[in-house]
């Protein structure tokens, strides 16, 4: 059975068990490598990032093994966490009050459960994000054994391959901004795994009540 | 070469000003390739790998003179043997020099992302330097002649240089030095021109080859290669050269909007979140919090 969304000593609430830790670093380190050499690659004014981690060849080199690295992790992410990401109805009126939301005004929002819409948002654009960028990955890898009359495989990964890798930036800066600097306390969950108790009921009253209706007899 | 950095125009995935843009030079040069009076006879493809000292690799025999498909990494300058059916049954045999064409607008160029692994100086060659390439193939899918050509086992790119070595010392490239029935040259891109033009005139006025032209394709700017055809409305029948070849529009997009889109998204997006953070800070700031920061 499935351990997370257990109550723990302390007022403290388990959100990540060990391996969903794992699987979102694995994710998050492969990716900040394939931003850092992605970005080398698409502006002349950020080659030196190459340059910085190693140089232009080994970049080139390694950019798509990470890639493979990350695509896998994604894919563990959909297996674990797919079920709990399905819009509900609350999400609608989540977006519709979101401003409510931009404005720290968390209070005003509907009752998000394990995750809320945008965390939705955040998880769909990725997880097909990467399946676009594997496919055009997978061109841009071996661009020399595409042929001729195949050319426009290469002139479409070229475009696409860096357009979503653009909007998964988006998401990405989003996510950053909202775990490490809004959300206090949120980056603890993906480092030992548990969140206070008034961080579940302030951001995920839904999934809260789900959890302290299933384990009885809290553990003090 | 001590004044290669002078002479250079335009440099690959660079950030900055070229050494050698604006400068002033009198002539840009070019190789003229008559293929009406080739006869196949490979001398250019022997002298090319001599010069530039390119090891052998496998032919293939396919019961027809082309015992190479395309060029490779190592083979820079290829003969393209292309039998061709005239509308009254007759046969003609259209042989024509492939190699880099080292355009005006090099799309390889433009799609190369690592500085200085791509050149362009300033009398028109278009130059690999592969010290500074990645390997990343995107010169692959930027050019429209299908030239440049990875080398698998040191992941560098190759393709001809029009000989840029014997051109800084004033020598014409090793092709035209070798081609035994004159239809190449080497000079000033005007004087080619002009010579091209004449020959195209003589083919059409005298020898019934009224479509005959001159294939200086403007997609590309031009370029520094310049071929006469005996039918310049159908450029394909020469083995697939591109009747309005240009840098692919996709190469184009990517390079361009895209690439000026994504900065000003990039970096707006970071902006406004640190300005959502000076203005609404993290989101747990309860009422005990306030006080405590009012008071102290
Ligand atoms: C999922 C598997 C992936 C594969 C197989 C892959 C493969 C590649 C390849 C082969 C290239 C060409 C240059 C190079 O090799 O370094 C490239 C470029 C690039 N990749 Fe990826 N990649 C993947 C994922 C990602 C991800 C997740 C990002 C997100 C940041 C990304 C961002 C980029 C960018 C920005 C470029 C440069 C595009 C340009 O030159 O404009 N890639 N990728
Ligand atoms: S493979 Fe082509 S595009 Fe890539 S760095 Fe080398 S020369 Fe430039
Ligand atoms: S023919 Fe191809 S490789 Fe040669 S200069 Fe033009 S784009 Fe570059």
């Amino acid at each position: 059975m499935s351990q997370s969304g257990q109550i723990l000593p302390h007022g403290r609430v388990l959100r990540y068990e060990l391996h969903e830790r794992l699987t979102h670093w694995t994710a998050a380190f492969s990716y900040i490598y394939l931003l850092l050499t992605g970005l080398a690659f698409y502006t002349p004014w950020l080659f030196w990032i190459a340059i910085a981690l190693g140089g232009g060849q080994i970049s080139r080199m390694l950019h798509p093994w990470a890639g493979l690295i990350f695509f896998l992790a994604v894919m563990k992410m959909y297996s674990m966490w797919a079920a709990q990401m399905r819009t509900t109805e609350t999400d609608k009126a989540w977006w519709g009050a979101v401003g409510h939301y931009a404005r720290n005004e968390d209070d005003k929002m509907p009752p998000a459960g394990r995750y809320n819409a945008g965390q939705k948002l955040l998880f769909w654009g990725f997880f097909w994000c990467s399946l676009l960028l594997l496919l055009t990955g997978a061109v841009l890898w071996f661009p020399e054994f595409i042929p001729w009359n195949l050319r426009f495989l290469r002139y479409t990964a070229v475009v696409i391959h860096p357009a979503a890798a653009l909007l998964t930036i988006g998401l990405f800066l989003i996510h950053i901004y909202m775990s490490v600097f809004a959300e206090r306390g949120a980056f603890g969950s993906v480092i030992r795994g548990d969140v206070s108790v008034e961080f579940a009921k302030r951001y995920h009253p839904g999934w809260y009540k789900e959890i302290v209706g299933e384990s009885s007899t809290p553990r003090k | 070469m001590s004044q290669e950095t002078l002479r250079i125009q335009k440099i690959s995935g660079h950030a900055g000003t070229v050494a050698g843009e604006g400068t002033q030079r009198e002539y840009t040069i070019c190789k003229l390739i008559d293929t009406t009076t080739c006869i196949g006879c490979k001398a250019c493809e022997v002298a090319c790998m001599e010069w530039n000292d390119l090891p052998f690799g496998e032919t293939i025999f396919g019961n027809t003179y082309q015992t190479m498909p395309e060029t490779r990494w190592n083979y820079w300058n290829l003969i393209l043997f292309n039998e061709h059916e005239r509308e009254d049954g007759s046969l003609m045999w259209l042989m024509r020099k492939n190699q880099c064409m080292h355009c005006a607008d090099p799309g390889c160029l433009a799609a190369c992302p690592s500085d200085g692994a791509i050149v362009q100086y300033t009398n028109g060659i278009v130059d690999f330097q592969q010290a500074n390439c990645i390997g990343c193939g995107y010169c692959i899918t930027g050019c429209p002649f299908d030239i440049p050509k990875l080398n698998p086992q040191t992941k560098r790119v190759f393709k001809c240089t029009l000989c840029t070595d014997r051109v800084g010392e004033g020598l014409e490239p090793a092709c035209i030095k070798s081609c035994p029935t004159g239809c190449l040259h080497f000079g000033s891109k005007d004087d080619m021109l002009d010579l091209a033009e004449k020959r195209a005139k003589q083919l059409r006025d005298h020898s019934n080859y009224p479509n005959a032209g001159v294939y200086d394709p403007k997609g590309v700017g031009g370029t520094s290669v310049v071929y006469v055809l005996h039918d310049a409305a159908n450029p394909e029948l020469y083995g697939g050269l591109p009747k309005d070849p240009h840098i692919p529009w996709s190469v184009k997009l990517w390079k361009g909007p895209l690439k000026w889109l994504g900065n000003v998204a990039m970096v707006g997006g970071l902006i406004g979140l640190f300005v959502h953070y000076l203005r609404f800070g993290p989101k747990d700031r309860d009422e005990e919090e306030m006080k405590a920061e009012t008071k102290s």
